[in-house]
Formats: C-alpha cells, sequence, structure tokens
C-alpha cells in the first residue's frame, strides 16, 4: 500500500516531470498566461495520461517491440482526440483559447516518456497512479507558474479580481510583461533554482567543476 | 511574401514564442555540432510536411473537402491529429532513407536525432498551425520553411551561449537546466525586438 501511494506523491516534488525530467515543458510555457487554460490543460493531460498508461500496460506483453512507438502514439492520439472533441462540445471558449496545445499532448513527451519508462514495464494499477502523480506533478508547476503570471499580469485570478488595478481606480500597476513569452521562461527557470536549492540532490555537476577537480588530484 | 516570412522566423518563432520543441531545444542544446544537426532535421522536416498536411487536410479532411468525391457534407477534421502525426512519421523515415542512399555523410551526422524529430511538437505544432490560421498552399510552404529556419536559429544561439556558459561561475542550483531557461528567456525577448522588421 505504501509503495502505492509513493508511486502518486514521488513524482510531485522529488521526481517531478518538468524540474527534473524535463518532460512536457513546452505546454507548461505556452498554457499559462491564465489560471483557467493551465488547469483546463492539467486536467485534460492528467487524464490522457492516466488511460494512456493504463492501457499500453495491459497490453503491455503484446506489443512487439519493433512496432511499439506507432502503437504508443496511436493510443495516445485516440484519447487526445477524444478530449479535444469534449472540450470542443462543452467548453468552446476555452478550447478556442487552448489553440492546438491540447493537440500537442499527442507529442506531448511526458506521456511517451512516462510509458516507455513505466507502464512498459510494470503492472496495470502501479502504472496509472504513476500516471495520476505525474499529472498532479505537472499540475503543480503549472498552476504556480499560472497563478504568477495572470495575478502580477492581470490582477486577477481565475478572472476575479484579486488586485484592483490602475485603470479601474485601484494602486495596481499591471506588469504586461508577465503576459508575454519570456516571463514564462524566467519563471521556471526561478522555479527550478528554487526547488534545487531545497533539494540539493538534483543539482546537476557542472562538467567544467568535474574536470577541474580531477586535474588538481592529479597534480 | 517576403514579411510572411521574416514574420515565421523571428516574431513568431516557434520556439521561443509558442515553446514549440522546448523538450529537445532544451536537451540537445549542450553543444554546437549537436544543435546543428537537429536545426537541419528540423527545417527539412518541417519544409516538407507542412505543405503535404496542408494538401490532406484541403483534399481530404477539412469541411467539405471530399466534394470531389460526391460527399461534400463529410466532416474528417477531427482525424487530423492522427493523420498529421502518420503522415511526420512517413516523412522522416522517407527522408531517412533517401539521405541515407544519396547523402551517407549528411545521414551519419545527423544521426538519432531524424528519427526523434517524429516527437518533435515544433512540427506538429507547425502543422496545426497552418490549419488555424488557414494559410494557403504557397503560404504553408513558405511557413514551413521560415519556422523551421527559425527554430533551427534559436537552438543554435542558445547552444552557442550554454558552450560559454560552462565557464562561468553560476549559483550550485541553478546550473544546468535553470540558467538554460533565464538564456531562452532573454533570447525570446531579443527575438521579439524584431518584431516590427
Amino acid at each position: 500500500m505504501t509503495r502505492h501511494i509513493e508511486l502518486v506523491v514521488r513524482p510531485i516534488i522529488d521526481s517531478n516531470p518538468i524540474t527534473l525530467q524535463i518532460l512536457g515543458i513546452c505546454s507548461a510555457l505556452a498554457v499559462t498566461t491564465s489560471l483557467s487554460t493551465a488547469l483546463t490543460m492539467c486536467a485534460a493531460l492528467t487524464v490522457v495520461l492516466m488511460f494512456a498508461n493504463g492501457i499500453i500496460s495491459l497490453i503491455r506483453n503484446h506489443i512487439p517491440p519493433a512496432i511499439r512507438l506507432i502503437i504508443q502514439i496511436t493510443i495516445v492520439a485516440s484519447l487526445v482526440i477524444v478530449i479535444d472533441q469534449i472540450l470542443r462540445a462543452y467548453a468552446f471558449e476555452l478550447s478556442q483559447r487552448l489553440s492546438i496545445f491540447v493537440g500537442l499532448i499527442v507529442t506531448n513527451c511526458i506521456v511517451l516518456g512516462r510509458i516507455e519508462a513505466f507502464a512498459m514495464r510494470n503492472a496495470v494499477w502501479p502504472s496509472v497512479l504513476d500516471g495520476l502523480g505525474n499529472g498532479i506533478g505537472y499540475s503543480v508547476i503549472l498552476a504556480t507558474v499560472a497563478s504568477i503570471r495572470e495575478l502580477l499580469g492581470t490582477g486577477t485570478l481565475l478572472g476575479y479580481t484579486i488586485l484592483t488595478t490602475v485603470r479601474d481606480g485601484g494602486w495596481f500597476e499591471p506588469l504586461g510583461f508577465m503576459l508575454l513569452a519570456p516571463s514564462a521562461f524566467f519563471i521556471i527557470g526561478l522555479l527550478i533554482w528554487l526547488v534545487r536549492s531545497l533539494k540539493p540532490s538534483q543539482i546537476e555537476q557542472s562538467e567544467f567543476r568535474d574536470l577541474a577537480q580531477g586535474k588538481e588530484m592529479r597534480s | 511574401m517576403t514579411q510572411h516570412f521574416l514574420n515565421s522566423i523571428f516574431n513568431e518563432n516557434l520556439a521561443l514564442s509558442f515553446f514549440l520543441g522546448i523538450c529537445t531545444f532544451l536537451a540537445v542544446s549542450k553543444r554546437m555540432e549537436t544543435a546543428i544537426g537537429v536545426g537541419l532535421a528540423v527545417i527539412a522536416i518541417q519544409t516538407v510536411t507542412v505543405p503535404i498536411n496542408h494538401l490532406l487536410y484541403t483534399f481530404l479532411l477539412g469541411k467539405g473537402a471530399l466534394a470531389w468525391a460526391g460527399l461534400a457534407d463529410t466532416d474528417l477534421s477531427f482525424l487530423r491529429l492522427i493523420s498529421f502525426i502518420g503522415v511526420i512519421a512517413a516523412t522522416v523515415q522517407i527522408l531517412e532513407m533517401v539521405l541515407d542512399r544519396y547523402a551517407p555523410a549528411l545521414f551519419r551526422a545527423l544521426g538519432i536525432f531524424l528519427p526523434l524529430i517524429t516527437v518533435n511538437c515544433a512540427i506538429l505544432g507547425g502543422s496545426l498551425f497552418m490549419v488555424e490560421r488557414r494559410y494557403t498552399l504557397a503560404e504553408s510552404t513558405v511557413y514551413g520553411f521560415g519556422s523551421g529556419i527559425g527554430w533551427a536559429l534559436a537552438i543554435v544561439g542558445l547552444a552557442a551561449i550554454r558552450e560559454r556558459l560552462k565557464y562561468s561561475d553560476i549559483p550550485k542550483a541553478l546550473q544546468g537546466l535553470g540558467v538554460a531557461f533565464i538564456v531562452s528567456g532573454l533570447m525570446s525577448m531579443s527575438f521579439s525586438a524584431f518584431a516590427r522588421m
């Protein structure tokens, strides 16, 4: 039982798909200008990830290794089409704002990465939980980035006014920069800095330092 | 058309303003040579797949596209994701064979990067943008070529900067991925400076 809980909890911070595994960053950056699009995207990705992991794990012993990528992509693409159609039917405006990024879940490396790394070797239930855990890990980062960008960029959260802007008679001068592309790179860069300062084991070794240390040892 | 071309390279750069193909962008930009290899592969695939997908969408998948077969009411556009991915995977495979036969040196230089391109979201993203913005055939050819060049330019630039960064003194926790993000942010700002070109 503890193993199952660990499967869900570990990817949230310890092996977060975005900050540690460098997976699925494209969409993480693009949909975070407002919290509502980010949350929709998170829900879509988590559902696709859980189902894809579960289905692949179910048929993992019957997939010939030579054509496994094609099979995986076909299954993921079918799941994404279903999600995309559901969004179009019930939340048309949101799906317009998400533009092409729901479709791009097909090539989201989290999905293929987790299928290859986990679902191909594990039973169905753990795979579904692994999908859930990684989905939540992705969602935590996305929600954080989106909250920062929406709050500082427009003074609202989920459309509700939190900081009254100068234009509406308040004091808050919105930072237009937060809505532009570069700010997403900076915020994720700083988040990675924060996570790695708290968890020093995630720090990457610098190639140059290793070389320098090696030289010292030899001399 | 020139405007459209420059736009797709700088202002609407796939990597730096739409965040497409960022995983590859960050993962293979540690060395200059590999960055150039991936860049070339992306240009080639993007230039071929966007026009092919345009034809596919216009004559098979779009709303009313099957009118020539007498099926004017059919709308197969929900199948576009799966067919675009199929076209991309097939193009990559064919390009691999052609290069292997006629340009073995280039084939060896690109190595593993060609197959990886299949799951690069810049390629699929380019085709989906083409549908969303309703480009004509000529426009989508130019768009495919331009956006490929833009992506290649961005990754080669980032690789050049990261090679120099190895020797700089960066806070421990920011090393590697963290600083790569900050640098991409700065590059993204500089690319958007071309907006009024």
